[in-house]
């Protein structure tokens, strides 16, 4: 069975006369205990979907099932089997770590105890300062406590709404971490990122732009769809090296990435690249590299 | 060489009571530099941009800012710079052109030199059919590269941009990154923060702060040759990871 059965969900905000369309007909499935992924920039609705499927907002259209619950029809039943993180701090900043984590087992009827080996290795990191209070805490660890407490109730499907944006490399790489461990308990999550290179820790990711899905697959199935070559050119003079790509009629797109610019090729290949590096007059190193999913990202916006 | 400085710190300190947030920092970034300022989150940036920007005092050591004084001239500094930050940038309840009448009005710019580098500035952007549409109906992208364009609009020696490009999608994310390079060949220095690891790759010389002290300046490629990474990523990664304090 699906954990999340998502079919043509649309979602307008603003006027009659100026609607803005959040989500314009969204749809994809995610299995039991799947990582799954929802990439893509800010405004690209990936807030909006996290409410609807968590019951907190009605969508305009479509249907759309968690756990097997409709999201209309049996919100109450849903809101007792998830587990939401909300991109935005939402605990009590004036109650201590461990109030806020009491409060919310309690009002899932639930205890701390009962559920602590769940929590344990998010928790623990957290619980030597168990009696300060929520606002005093650094990014890092209020982060680890808002999934303590959206884990504490025992939750089938997890949905984290970024959970690591404007936080640093190394917290990330930790959260993620975490992230792992829940899904070997068995537990469904649903994560948003507008970080490209964390699609690559999902399972499966849905690449999400202007309320619409680019591309459903697993980050190598993305990768593969990609289907050009892809070359990586850098220069001691990274600026008009990008301009004199951009100038050349054969290439179809060069655009910067790190430390190299990414170059696609509309007619010819190495050689072609090569000979027009050459003419330039510019020292260069070249090579072939493998798309990841900022590439596909871009490709998939362009097209 | 020397009077290309358009900041130098040295020692530089500020404390919160027993608490050390930025521990002695010295460096200098040089006119049109694009220097990135890394450092995980409660390493000291933000209150390392606030001294440097004339937001606030230091507690010791020395800092000048397009070569004013942090402490005697902090106002100087502040008509002498631009700031942007992706938490707060344009008023979403004006226009496009009623924000930049705005910020220019507050820096003291004619009537006339702001009628024409408006008409400039929209051009460049292709903006000019969105003049006097309410910055709020503008896509995220087109809001940041107005912010950045604002930011610059009264020639500031130095732009401080804390983290501009957090969130953007990866198509805007790039021509951001182009504006950036156009101001600096223009000659405006700039001082940028960021998490993304590719974009330190495009900054000139790069800062990595750990627990309140600057642990490596150097640039990019020299910084992955001394620390024997393969990227910024890993560099970063090397650096925070001996962190010994939180946020």
């Amino acid at each position: 069975m699906n954990a999340v059965i998502v079919s043509n969900i649309i979602k307008r905000y603003g006027t009659k006369k100026a609607p803005v369309s959040a989500l314009q007909g969204i749809s994809f499935q995610v299995d039991k205990g799947e990582i799954f992924g929802i990439i893509g920039p800010d405004g690209a609705g990936k807030t909006s979907l996290f409410r609807i499927l968590t019951t907190l907002l009605l969508a305009d259209g479509g249907t759309a099932t968690v756990d097997g619950f409709d999201i209309v029809k049996d919100y109450k039943t849903i809101r007792e089997r998830v587990g939401y993180m909300p991109g935005r701090f939402s605990l009590y900043q004036d109650l201590t770590v461990k109030e806020n984590l009491d409060f919310f087992a309690t009002i899932f009827n639930t205890s701390i105890e009962e559920n602590y080996d769940l929590v344990k290795d998010i928790y623990s990191q957290i619980e030597p300062f168990k009696n300060r209070r929520a606002g005093k805490l650094s990014g890092g660890m209020k982060q680890k406590l808002a999934l303590s407490c959206a884990l504490i109730h025992r939750p089938s499907v997890l949905f984290l709404d970024e959970p690591t944006t404007g936080v640093d490399a190394v917290s990330r790489k930790e959260f993620w971490e975490m992230l792992k461990r829940l899904k070997e308990q068995g537990i469904t999550i649903l994560v948003s990122t507008p970080y490209m290179d964390e699609a690559g820790l999902c399972d499966r990711v849905a690449l999400l732009q202007s309320g619409k899905i680019l591309s459903i697959n697993t980050p190598q199935g993305v990768v593969n769809e990609f289907g050009k070559t892809l070359f990586a050119v850098k220069s001691n003079d990274m600026l008009h090296l990008l301009n004199d790509l951009k100038q050349n009629e054969d290439i179809e797109d060069a655009y910067p990435f790190g430390e190299y610019h990414h170059v696609i090729m509309k007619h010819g290949g190495e050689n072609e690249l090569k000979d027009y590096l050459r003419q330039t007059g510019r020292q260069y190193e070249m090579k072939e590299v493998r798309p990841d999913i900022e590439d596909c990202f871009i490709a998939l916006m362009k097209n | 060489m020397n009077n290309d400085k358009v900041i130098t710190a040295d020692q530089l300190t500020k404390r919160f009571g027993d608490f050390t947030a930025v521990d002695a920092i010295s460096f200098d970034v040089h006119k049109g530099e694009i220097f990135g300022f890394l450092g995980a989150n409660g390493a000291g940036k933000t209150t390392a941009m606030r001294m440097l920007s004339g937001l606030s005092l230091p507690t010791s050591g020395k800092a000048t800012v397009a070569g004013f004084d942090v402490y005697r001239q902090n106002e100087k500094i502040k008509q002498n710079i631009g700031y942007m930050s992706q938490k707060f940038s344009l008023y979403e309840d004006l226009t496009v052109k009623e924000n930049i009448r705005f910020y220019a009005g507050i820096y003291g710019k004619s009537d006339k030199f702001i009628k024409e580098k408006t008409v400039f500035i929209l051009k460049h952007l292709h903006l000019e059919s969105e003049t006097n549409k309410l910055v709020r109906s503008l896509p995220l992208g087109w809001k940041q590269k107005l912010a950045f364009s604002v930011a610059i609009f009264h020639e500031p020696q130095i732009v401080f941009l804390d983290e501009p490009t957090g969130g953007v999608d990866p198509v805007t994310r790039r021509e951001f990154w182009n504006m950036i390079y156009e101001a600096a060949e223009s000659g405006i220095t700039v001082f940028v923060t960021t998490h993304y690891m590719d974009e330190a790759e495009y900054c000139s010389r790069i800062s990595i702060m750990v627990d309140g002290r600057i642990d490596a300046l150097d640039t990019p490629q020299q910084l992955k040759k001394t620390f024997n990474a393969a990227s910024m990523d890993e560099v970063f990664l090397k650096l925070a990871r001996k962190a010994t304090r939180g946020e």
